[in-house]
């Protein structure tokens, strides 16, 4: 629909990709093309989705933290019960069994968080393919526990030490090792990000979330929600909830990008309140960067909203204000963290905590009319010892 | 038209890349200089990018510690400016789409023509994607050097009807970096490349020794050293001017003693 023949959403997107790439990413666009009418395929996907993943995900209603908050009512889209703890099983098996499709033998993908990592690492482990995974170094240190996971699942994990040593960095490497590696091998890029037909792809995987919401929402409520909040690193889980209400434009669209230590601070994450438009890691789109166009080193709590940019679908509903985009600190982000376990005993991903903290800002100046839902994309176990360093306190993973 | 076709016309052609701003400015320009004194035909001056996808190790430390000195699209421009005052040979930029996205298309190809720099090669815009800069290098006689892959297959024949100055032909699979071997066959597709144009093509990546840029000027129409120079820059720092000049000179006859 806003996807033209180059991969463009307005004037994000394209294709800035080595000549060395371009037939790659061109059979995987026609493979794609084919491969998501045919019945076969589909009905493989849905049976992975729901057996082995755990599909349709919850919605649930949290009505001790609607109750607290006293204003809107809350639906939590609980991407944290999939297997592997996050919504990025959905992206993975679609892209896995995609690869075993064209022939592909072995898995590589960039991970910041690690959950990406272990999606992959999984997947792999399910069809038998083999697996490298680029992580940064940083992050390997940050995320040990998935570091483990990853390895424990039978694949290689490659600490990253170039530049910042963090996502952007694994991005890169791993896109190094797909220009010198293509036959055997598929670039299971982890968000809604790169050249085009990812983005598309990535997007098209994760679009069960909105699917499913919609319908259990009608279900329940018999109508649409007027938010749907979720949080924005590449973009991927938020695209997922927000694709299927994108046409159902009485419905509010909110992505909540990582401030770090604050938006007019240089230890922030946030591209589009702090970024500008530019060319990088095969896009166009919001990046955060220099006057030169040098890409900024980013920070924020969460190792997987810690990327420099935002996918070009994402920068494209920014600029027609279908979609806002808001910032959320560290601090706002662990506060909702612990509210979120304390209130309705649901540890979330450190990432879906900046979901949940915008929420709980939003929901007291609306009505109990309204209704919010909030993406919960992963579980929180792996930030636990972050969150507790975060307070000054040291625990052993 | 730019100035790149005099670089082929004294024989096979010897292209140096140098990163700029490594190990300082000030050694880039001693280093330009020598490699033009040595014979090179052609220089290739990298800007230097935060995150150089295209690159191998040993050019992405060259780019991050060109950066960490302070290196900006601006000093390069003013390094020029002043190296084109001795210097004639055509040079060309080798940077990535966002240096020259963000200075401003328009501003930063103006000023290649004006500071007459003849070509910018761009690893991350290939074909599809060269309208982002390609208008701008018309109207101003810069060329936007097109690349052809060991995987471009059918591509080859709507990149090279299309390209200008000179093609630039990747030898290997992955990033710049030398290497022991090249497996490719490169007169195969060289072959493909002659029915479409008649613009010079040289290749590049993973050429280091004399033997192998001899090999690679018989089958093309020149080699392009990168790897193997910034190494020099990294051993011997602010002396390497007379190094790379040394290296530049046996490269260079090696290439010279292939025919025309």
């Amino acid at each position: 629909m806003m996807t033209n023949k180059k991969g463009r959403f307005g004037v994000h997107g394209g294709q800035y990709i080595p000549e060395t790439l371009m037939n790659a990413v061109t059979e995987l666009e026609i493979a794609y093309d084919f491969y998501k009418n045919d019945s076969e395929f589909n009905e493989e996907l849905s049976r992975l989705f729901n057996d082995y993943a755990g599909r349709p995900s919850r919605l649930y209603y949290a009505e001790r933290m609607t109750r607290d908050l006293g204003g809107a009512k809350i639906y939590l889209k609980r991407e944290d019960l999939n297997h592997t703890g996050a919504h990025k099983i959905n992206n993975v098996l679609g892209q896995a069994l995609l690869a075993k499709r064209m022939g592909k033998t072995r898995l590589i993908a960039e991970t910041g968080a690690g959950q990406h990592g272990v999606a992959t690492a999984t997947a792999a482990a399910l069809m038998g393919m083999s697996c490298v995974v680029f992580m940064g170094e940083e992050d390997t240190k940050r995320q040990a526990l998935n570091v483990y996971r990853m390895r424990l699942l039978g694949a290689e994990v490659i600490p990253v030490k170039t530049g910042t040593s963090t996502l952007k960095d694994a991005v890169s490497e791993a896109f190094r090792e797909w220009t010198s590696r293509i036959d055997d091998t598929h670039y299971c890029l982890g968000s809604v990000m790169g050249p085009h037909p990812f983005p598309t792809i990535v997007r098209d995987f994760q679009a069960v979330i909105s699917r499913e919401i919609k319908a259990q929402i009608l279900e329940r409520e018999n109508r649409r929600p007027d938010y749907v909040i979720a949080c924005v690193g590449g973009g991927s889980n938020a695209i997922g909830s927000f694709y299927h209400f994108i046409e159902d434009e009485n419905v509010k669209l909110i992505g909540c990008e990582a401030a770090g230590r604050g938006v007019d601070t240089f230890e922030t994450a946030a591209t589009i309140s702090t970024g500008k438009l530019g060319i990088f890691h095969g896009m166009k789109s919001y990046f955060c960067q220099d006057e030169y166009g040098q890409i900024a080193p980013v920070y924020s709590i969460s190792a997987g909203l810690d990327y420099p940019g935002i996918g070009p679908e994402h920068a494209y509903l920014h600029d027609t204000g279908r979609a806002e985009y808001v910032a959320v600190t560290d601090e706002e982000a662990v506060n909702a963290f612990e509210y979120l376990s304390r209130t309705e005993g649901i540890i979330p991903a450190i990432e879906s905590a900046h979901a949940v903290s915008y929420a709980m800002k939003l929901a007291p100046s609306l009505s109990r009319e309204n209704i919010i839902v909030i993406t919960i994309s992963g579980r929180g176990d792996k930030d636990c010892a972050s969150v507790a360093r975060y307070r000054g306190e040291n625990i052993d993973e | 038209m730019s100035n790149i076709h005099c670089a082929f016309e004294h024989g096979k052609a010897f292209i140096p890349f140098i990163t700029c701003g490594y190990p300082d400015i000030e050694t880039t320009k001693a280093v330009v200089r020598e490699a033009v004194k040595n014979g090179a035909d052609l220089i290739e001056l990298g800007i230097p990018f935060s995150d150089p996808t295209a690159e191998g190790v040993v050019i992405q430390s060259a780019n991050y510690s060109a950066l960490k000195t302070g290196i900006t699209t601006d000093k390069v421009f003013d390094m020029v400016r002043e190296l084109r005052n001795d210097i004639h040979i055509p040079m060309v930029f080798m940077t990535y789409a966002n240096v020259i996205f963000s200075y401003g298309t328009k501003r930063f190809i103006s000023t290649c023509r004006d500071i007459q720099i003849d070509g910018i090669i761009v690893p991350d815009v290939p074909f599809e994607e060269k309208d982002e800069f390609l208008p701008e290098c018309k109207r101003y006689g810069v060329d936007l050097i097109s690349m052809i892959a060991p995987t471009s297959e059918d591509r080859i024949a709507k990149i090279a009807h299309e390209a200008e100055g000179f093609l630039y032909i990747v030898s290997s699979l992955g990033v710049t970096g030398t290497r022991s071997e090249i497996t490719t066959d490169l007169k195969a597709i060289i072959n493909v490349v002659r029915k479409h144009t008649s613009i010079p093509c040289a290749i590049g990546f993973g050429i280091s020794t004399p033997e192998q840029a001899k090999r690679m000027s018989e089958i093309s129409d020149g080699a392009i050293v990168g790897s193997a120079i910034i190494k020099i820059l990294a051993e011997y720092g602010s002396d390497s001017p007379v190094h790379v000049g040394e290296y530049v000179r046996s490269m260079k006859n090696a290439v010279h003693t292939v025919r025309h």
